[in-house]
């Protein structure tokens, strides 16, 4: 299975045609499938609050949006999720790569991971976390979970689902 | 001119597009001004009017006005590269510059020093970048919105505040109307 493929299967069943993203080496593929992809527009932010700012414009244009981010962005968007997204009620999938979990080879990446859970906890965001390649499976359910309650859900994805770092 | 006094003498311009306001004092004035549904006020979220503004203009085809603050665009720098390199015809970032953090107490902002924000923006991309003094707004706001090309104006003006109260409606009420307005 081609996990960047099956994710973006699912946004484009999903009618999620906004994405913005900001860069991350296990979401490459990811990126790179949104981007070559017709019926979403791609826009890269330049930092994650921006980028929910505009999936914020486009959910209120009429369009489904969605994020991709590193979980080093729960640490500077916690104002803006509180503020903007969750005070107006608006649904944002947040697809996140988990750094700093099982596999991880950059140690300072677990001091954000160690707190991580703990913030979308006290956010009351549902968290999923995908750690086997099945667990794909429900990212469907959780799209359609998302736009189904109008609020941001963070999708956990770590090294292991992404097959970990190769030789590293 | 304060800012208040040119939101007032551009309300009947803003009437007919959808507006993205920037939080605290500009969303209280316009709201005071002149409420309707086409605007959407911010109540938090410091510096993130244009990029709603942009994520709005992209989504749909209305003409969408983002009003912003110097302070506001500097928290939220990385936005002019975004709208440099996402052109959206239907929309206009309409920077009020007072050199003050208004909603604050009015401390003085980068801009408002060394730092030229028409400078920043085309340095970035944007490739219609106005400058005007306070007077002239009205004019040249309605000129942008004639051009249907996207437009990044900085309004020169004086920094100074009226007291007004803080915004009571509900944030999803905001959204609604705003939402209805949007697909009427």
């Amino acid at each position: 299975m081609n996990i960047d493929k099956k994710i973006v299967d699912d946004l484009v069943a999903n009618d999620v045609s906004f994405v913005t993203t900001v860069p991350c080496k296990q979401l490459a593929g990811v990126i790179d499938e949104v981007e070559a992809r017709e019926g979403i527009f791609h826009i890269p932010s330049n930092k994650e609050d921006e980028g929910m700012g505009l999936c914020a414009g486009a959910h209120m244009g009429g369009k489904r949006p969605a994020i991709i981010m590193q979980n080093t962005a729960i640490g500077v968007t916690i104002n803006t999720l509180a503020t903007l997204t969750q005070f107006y009620r608006m649904p944002l999938p947040m697809i996140i790569s988990y750094r700093g979990e099982l596999r991880e080879p950059v140690a300072c990446q677990v001091e954000m991971a160690v707190h991580t859970k703990a913030l979308l906890a006290q956010l009351n965001i549902p968290t999923y976390h995908f750690h086997w390649q099945k667990d794909v499976e429900e990212f469907d359910n959780i799209l359609k979970y998302t736009f189904m309650c109008n609020k941001p859900v963070a999708i956990l994805t770590d090294a292991n689902f992404w097959g970990g770092y190769g030789d590293q | 001119m304060i800012r208040s006094e040119i939101l007032r003498e551009i309300a009947p311009i803003l009437r007919d597009q959808l507006v993205v306001c920037n939080i605290g004092l500009p969303s209280q004035e316009l709201h005071m001004i002149d409420d309707n549904a086409k605007n959407f006020y911010m109540l938090g979220t410091m510096g993130l009017s244009s990029s709603i503004g942009l994520g709005l203009a992209l989504s749909q085809p209305k003409t969408v006005i983002s009003i912003d603050g110097d302070g506001s665009v500097l928290t939220n720098l990385g936005t002019l590269p975004t709208i440099a390199n996402n052109v959206a015809d239907n929309y206009i970032l309409m920077i009020i510059d007072n050199g003050s953090y208004g909603s604050t107490g009015d401390q003085p902002t980068y801009a408002g020093k060394k730092t030229k924000l028409e400078k920043v923006a085309e340095a970035c991309g944007c490739e219609n970048v106005v400058v005007c003094q306070d007077v002239d707004t009205g004019k040249v706001l309605q000129a942008a919105i004639d051009s249907k090309k996207m437009t990044v104006i900085v309004v020169k003006c004086d920094s100074g505040n009226i007291k007004l109260p803080v915004i009571t409606l509900d944030p999803v009420v905001i959204k609604h109307r705003f939402m209805e307005a949007v697909k009427a």
